[in-house]
């Protein structure tokens, strides 16, 4: 999912900025809102016709664009919570206001039931829409935009198969004309196919295509200035998103043990790997929707993925084998008394086949640079949707204090052999119901 | 023959006879168990003691047995003792399953009270020289003179043998009145309700270890570290079978832990890839049970094969036991659904008489069949021999019972019918493949602790139930009109372990037989309800199917929103409950999502002695078949299962509960008990099916409908 | 060390690592809280502390102390039921019955803090409970009744 404007200040509200100082973000508007007046009037596209789609398409077709459609996990903006799928209604908290995810399905006059392919298209490559208005980047067209005509014509196939729901939009809440978002492309986006690298493999380029277009995992992964585009010197680095903290997957991967294909594959695909780590929050949906995918490709996005770490085979090696070693030694001893009567039973016990689970000092939760995905982790559990299977991590909410799960949190970073974090009980805090 | 050929006058009946009394066969379980005293005591001090040997599941029997007890005793409810079995005490009725116990016990119980009434009741005339009714636990005559039951009761006065007619009360004060449970006060207000909950002095707590798949082989186990663990007192270990005892549960829990990280096994499981193809390719033994000299089909034949996967009891409360052992005998406090058989199986597993083994029931979670109680009731019987004199209570843990528990049998059944010019069936030929639906102790070796001991017993061959109850063709045969020639391909070898799941075959087989019926109706474009109907001759049948299609709207159903209707019709094993069952579906698309909107179900189960706890066991199983059919099937791979939780074995959770499920209850005073507990699970399986066809214009024929084969299915 | 249970003070002496559900059923001899998985998949083990719905088989004593511990028990008796237990009575609300002390004590929860909750609201609370006797119909119901006894509606 796309929080790209949100990102901008690493925050998830307004009034909660860390970090940051109001002077800078007010600044920072102002300069746009400036650009934007000057250049409205220049930023506008023509309206591509209406048209009657056809209702049927090849069925091979039709399939191929679901599957690509699982890729760009787009019913995670555009359906939202218990609403119909395609329909609609996600709200996008950014700091410049709320953008909702808009209704796709193929009803006419609510979805874009008349939309010809040539403007799916262009929305897809330009982040225009069909009546040419520019559509913010919270619609991450600066990585769709690569991807080929024949899959866009295959999702265009897909989303106009779909049961068709009348269901008005939401309208934004951004105080900022359209033409903003013109001019942000103007400097930042680069329309166009995904050229394949000749000095690498075909499963790499599949993968590359698969990640940087419609998968869109920089998105999330990779941070953003203060103008909400992707840092183009620090891809892949590590971001914020919706409160959860997105791991760098570079050089810098927070995994005690470095990501090996195999393991990858396996999470993106089952959302677990033994010794990695449970997908949860944000990345939960995109390992469901991945689990739908071809093996192939997913395995290609996990080549592709695991080559962005550039450290040597020797290096990574040596930073798995200290990780074992210290998670084995942790797990061993008693040292504190939540932990051995409440997540012990289970943790240390491996992926054990009485369903034991993620040796924890191994866990990418313990080692990004916040506590917070772990404080979610914890008070919510990690739970399989409904009728379906999946690792079961249960819901503490409510059984710890803040104070205890402060303390908790501090003892597992302990575990992991990394400095302490920051304000632990201030990051806590904001995991809390009341504050999210 | 209808029990009641009798004139009522104000509440007292005469019946006559015309059979010599000896001649007759004696009502329900008074046939194997024909004294009054071993069912209806009295004593001096007034109290009175009614006596089963059958179980309080959940169902509401006990409340249920003691509404006709007290009817016909005259009695409050109150002033009664209701003893449950225990193979010390009550009669010996085997187990408490296919829905029998009003038919058996019920029966039994209804007219044991009666004649127990009468006889002193007339005792009560000869000594106050007038006639006399029966009121509030006395005699009274018509003048006000009195005598109670207890000054009545002398020595042997109820040691009588039964007599095959009763005068029953028929005034319906107590029976046939929806009277409270007598056991969800305790239930609801943290009272002693359960084996679970069972405290005596002394007692250790024992985990038991098994095996990671079936077969395996203990080669070694490091007990020292476990030895040493805080509160272990005993590590007990014969042959395979693994167990550890502690001093407070939480130790136990840690010791269990710890053992099993110590073992070594050596794993033989060959589980099967391919479970339908190998189900299929497995030796059978075939019966024809109906129909032998029906003739072949001629004409257009519609055909369909049905499947349906391993599903699990899945008891939200793991199997639990009490044991203690001492030089007197072993006494056992547990859930099973018989403590006869249970005895029968422990004392050879123990090489005890059964005269020194005393199984008493107590309530468990539901176990809606077979499930791990016996066997953990033989776990802790090797446990406490181990600790003599120290009761042992045995808690097997969530995984133990989801790996470990018989689970309801793969099966597949194939239909194959014509049409005459009318629309109307002419053929029909049906075949069911299946296990046996029970390994029910039975004998030491039904029991996992059986098996795995250093000298291990041979579990029982695996038998089919006869017709006409059955085991996987149980509801083979259509009740129907026309002729169809029904075939039992009964399938000997197991590749997985499996016993009685309630309902046993009849879920498959309504749920095939009545996916069919729609399957036909379409063909014969005949509304599915007007379809049955034309081709059914009994008229309760009729009368369940067409209240549910009023009380459903079914005439003015409108398709709208991806919604579509379906209708299912059983008797269950085609001589006790009628059920018909109409629902409303949403069927998503994209995400194969099935969601059960409406559901409205008609219930005949002859004279209700609890219209809502015959309401509540029908609820109970639409909701519970709702889970079986649209989300669950065992998994496992080349040697473990898989499914050892809920995480790995997901059922219904109320995201998935109907918006409504209304039961309508028909009762017919008079007439038999028919049981109620496993009489809506089939139907409820086909008005789904039929349901999403009807939504979607595609056919499922696998169960069961999760998102996954829905959504497939849907995008073919 | 002391755990507050029902407005009661108990000295308990478990270790401090002890899941809270066996020290309420074995020290405490208090039955309703269950054993249903000790995973926090089922709910059958559901207590309150600090009003507050909490597994009881996953959550150590240790971090009970000077906290609020309230069980089924707690809201009433056989012989003088809570609204949340004349409510589950009068609705006959239950069949085995394993589940539905955890079901109650979810719906206390609830009810505590949001006395207008809806049935929508009830549902989604109920969800993390399994009831595997498909009482689930009755159970909306009882909890619906529970919250308009608590509102003081008769």
């Amino acid at each position: 999912m796309n929080r790209v404007l949100r990102s901008v200040c690493g925050c998830t509200h307004r009034t909660s900025c860390t970090g940051h100082s109001n002077i800078r973000f007010h600044l920072t508007l102002s300069r746009l809102v400036g650009l934007a007046l000057f250049l409205v009037g220049c930023a506008s596209h023509e309206s591509v016709p209406q048209v009657e789609p056809p209702k049927t398409f090849p069925r091979e077709q039709v399939l191929k664009g679901q599957e690509l459609a699982y890729v760009g996990n787009c019913m995670g903006c555009h359906t939202e919570e218990g609403g119909k799928p395609y329909a609609g209604g996600t709200p996008l908290r950014t700091p410049f206001g709320t953008i909702h995810g808009t209704n796709i399905t193929p009803d006419p006059e609510t979805g874009i039931g008349q939309w010809s392919l040539a403007a799916f298209t262009r929305a897809m490559r330009e982040g225009v829409d069909r009546g040419g208005h520019n559509l913010f980047p919270a619609f991450p067209y600066d990585h769709f935009t690569k991807t080929t005509d024949e899959d866009i014509a295959a999702l265009y196939a897909f989303i106009m198969t779909r049961e068709p729901v009348s269901k008005k939009n939401v309208a934004n809440t951004v105080p900022l004309p359209r033409a903003t978002a013109g001019w942000w492309k103007s400097k930042y986006l680069e329309p166009g196919v995904y050229k394949p690298d000749p000095a690498q493999s075909g499963e790499w380029n599949r993968g590359a295509y698969l990640v940087e277009g419609l998968g869109h995992c920089g998105a999330c992964h990779t941070p953003r200035d203060r103008l909400g585009a992707e840092k183009k010197d620090a891809q892949f680095a590590g971001a914020e998103i919706e409160g959860w903290h997105a791991p760098a997957l570079d050089s810098t991967s927070p995994s005690p043990i470095p990501w090996t294909v195999d393991a990858l594959q396996a999470y993106l695909k089952h959302g677990v790997a033994d010794q990695h780590a449970q997908s949860a929050g944000p990345m939960a949906e995109v390992a469901h929707d991945l689990s739908h995918v071809n093996d192939a490709d997913v395995r290609a996005m996990a080549v592709y993925v695991v080559s962005l770490d550039k450290r040597s085979a020797d290096q990574r090696k040596q930073a798995g084998d200290a990780a074992l070693a210290r998670a084995r030694a942790a797990v061993a001893q008693k040292g504190n008394a939540v932990y051995d009567g409440a997540c012990a039973d289970c943790h240390n016990l491996g992926r054990a086949q009485e369903g034991g689970a993620l040796e924890l000092p191994l866990g990418t939760a313990l080692t990004v640079p916040t506590p917070k995905n772990l404080a979610y982790i914890i008070r919510d559990g990690i739970l399989p949707r409904d009728g379906e299977r999946s690792g079961w991590m249960p819901a503490f909410e409510g059984a710890l204090t803040d104070a205890q799960l402060t303390e908790l949190l501090t003892y597992l970073r302990a575990l992991s052999g990394q400095p302490a974090w920051n304000d632990v009980a201030g990051e806590v805090k904001k995991t809390s119901k009341g504050q999210r | 023959m209808n029990r009641r050929q009798f004139l009522q006058t104000g509440g007292a009946l005469i019946v006559s006879f015309s059979i010599p009394a000896r001649a007759q066969k004696l009502p329900g379980a008074l046939a194997h168990t024909p004294q009054l005293d071993s069912w209806i005591r009295i004593g001096a001090d007034g109290s009175i003691t009614v006596f089963t040997g059958k179980a309080e599941l959940g169902q509401g029997v006990k409340t249920a047995i003691l509404q006709i007890a007290s009817e016909q005793l005259a009695v409050d409810m109150q002033a009664i003792k209701l003893v449950t079995a225990d193979t010390a005490l009550t009669p010996n009725e085997g187990y408490t399953a296919g829905s029998n116990s009003m038919k058996d016990s019920g029966t039994a119980i209804l007219n044991a009270a009666a004649q127990a009434r009468e006889i002193l009741l007339a005792e009560a005339s000869r000594r106050l020289g007038a006639p006399v009714t029966a009121q509030n636990g006395a005699a009274v005559t018509a003048d006000g003179r009195r005598i109670a039951y207890a000054q009545l009761v002398e020595g042997k006065t109820l040691s009588a043998r039964a007599a095959p007619e009763s005068k029953l009360i028929t005034a319906r004060r107590v029976m046939g009145k929806s009277i409270p449970r007598v056991d969800i006060p305790a239930k609801v207000t943290g009272g002693v309700a359960y084996v679970h909950d069972l405290r005596l002095p002394g007692m250790v707590h024992a985990r038991v270890v098994r095996p990671p798949s079936p077969g395996a082989q203990l080669k070694s186990v490091n007990t020292d570290a476990v030895a040493r663990m805080a509160g272990v007192q005993k590590i007990v270990r014969d042959g395979h079978f693994l167990a550890v005892v502690a001093g407070r549960e939480w130790e136990a829990v840690q010791a269990l832990r710890a053992l099993r990280a110590a073992c070594t096994w050596s794993e033989q499981a060959r589980l099967p890839k391919e479970i339908y193809a190998t189900l299929a390719s497995l030796p059978t033994q075939d019966t024809v049970i109906a129909g032998k000299d029906a003739a072949q089909l001629s004409g257009r034949v519609v055909q369909a094969a049905y499947r349906r996967p391993y599903q699990l009891h899945g008891a939200i409360g793991p199997a639990c036991a009490v044991a203690r052992y001492d030089n007197d005998g072993l006494t056992i406090w547990s859930h099973a659904q018989g403590m006869f058989p249970l005895r029968g199986a422990v004392s050879e597993l123990m090489g005890l008489p059964a005269e020194k083994v005393h199984c008493i029931h107590m309530e468990g979670a539901g176990c809606y069949g077979h499930n791990g109680a016996d066997d953990v009731a033989g776990d802790a019987a090797l446990i406490a021999r181990a600790m003599p004199g120290k009761p042992v209570r045995v808690q097997w843990m969530r995984e133990d019972e989801h790996a470990w528990e018989p689970y309801g049998p793969a099966m597949l059944t194939e239909a194959r019918a014509t049409l005459d010019g009318s629309g109307n069936v002419s053929g029909w030929q049906y075949e069911v493949s299946s296990n046996t639906h029970s390994t029910r102790p039975g004998k030491a070796g039904d029991l996992i602790a059986g098996r795995y001991v250093e000298k291990p017993f041979p579990p029982s061959p695996p038998r089919p139930l006869p017709q006409p109850e059955g085991g996987g063709d149980r509801n083979a045969i259509p009740l129907y009109r026309f002729p169809s020639r029904v075939t039992h391909r009964f399938i000997p070898e197991m590749p997985l372990r499996v016993s009685a799941l309630r309902g046993l075959g009849a879920y498959m087989n309504i749920f095939s037989i009545e996916s069919f019926m729609d399957e036909l109706a379409l063909a014969a474009k005949a509304d599915p309800v007007e379809f049955r109907l034309r081709q059914l001759d009994d008229p309760r049948a009729k009368d369940v199917i067409k209240l549910v299609a009023e009380k459903f709207g079914w005439g003015s159903y409108k398709k709208q929103n991806g919604n579509g209707r379906g209708f299912a019709f059983a008797r269950y094993k085609n001589l006790a409950a009628y059920c018909a069952i109409a629902m409303d579906v949403a069927v998503e698309r994209d995400t194969g999502d099935v969601r059960v909107q409406r559901v409205v179900a008609a219930i005949d189960s002859g004279e209700a002695i609890n219209p809502d706890g015959i309401k509540n066991q029908i609820e109970g199983g639409i909701i519970q078949s709702i889970s079986w059919t649209t989300f669950e099937s065992a998994m496992w791979n080349d040697t473990r299962m898989t499914s050892r939780d809920w995480s790995s074995y997901p059922i219904l959770r109320f995201s998935h509960v109907p918006e409504s499920v209304d039961v309508h209850v028909i009762d017919r005073p008079g007439e038999h008990f028919l049981g109620t507990g496993e009489a809506s699970q089939g139907p409820t399986a086909g008005a789904l099916a039929n349901a999403i066809a009807h939504a979607t214009g595609v056919r499922i024929r696998d169960l069961p409908f999760n998102r996954k084969r829905v959504k497939e299915m849907l995008a073919a | 060390m002391k755990l507050d249970v029902n407005g009661q003070v108990h000295e308990v002496e478990a270790d401090a690592t002890t899941p809270l559900l066996y020290v309420l059923r074995d020290d405490l001899k208090l039955n309703a809280a269950k054993f249903g998985c000790g995973l926090g998949q089922c709910g059958a083990c559901v207590v309150m502390v600090d009003g507050e719905a909490i597994y009881s088989c996953i959550t150590p004593i240790s971090v009970l102390e000077n906290r609020k511990i309230k069980t089924l028990e707690g809201l009433g008796t056989a012989g003088k039921p809570g609204p949340m237990q004349r409510a589950f009575i009068d609705a006959q609300a239950a069949q085995c019955g394993y589940c539905i002390p955890g079901m109650m004590m979810r719906a206390q929860a609830l009810l505590e803090k949001n006395p207008g909750a809806t049935e929508a609201d009830i549902r989604g609370a109920l969800q993390p409970h399994l009831c595997r006797c498909g009482t689930h119909s009755r159970i909306l119901h009882a909890v619906a009744r529970a919250g308009e006894l608590m509102r003081g509606k008769s």
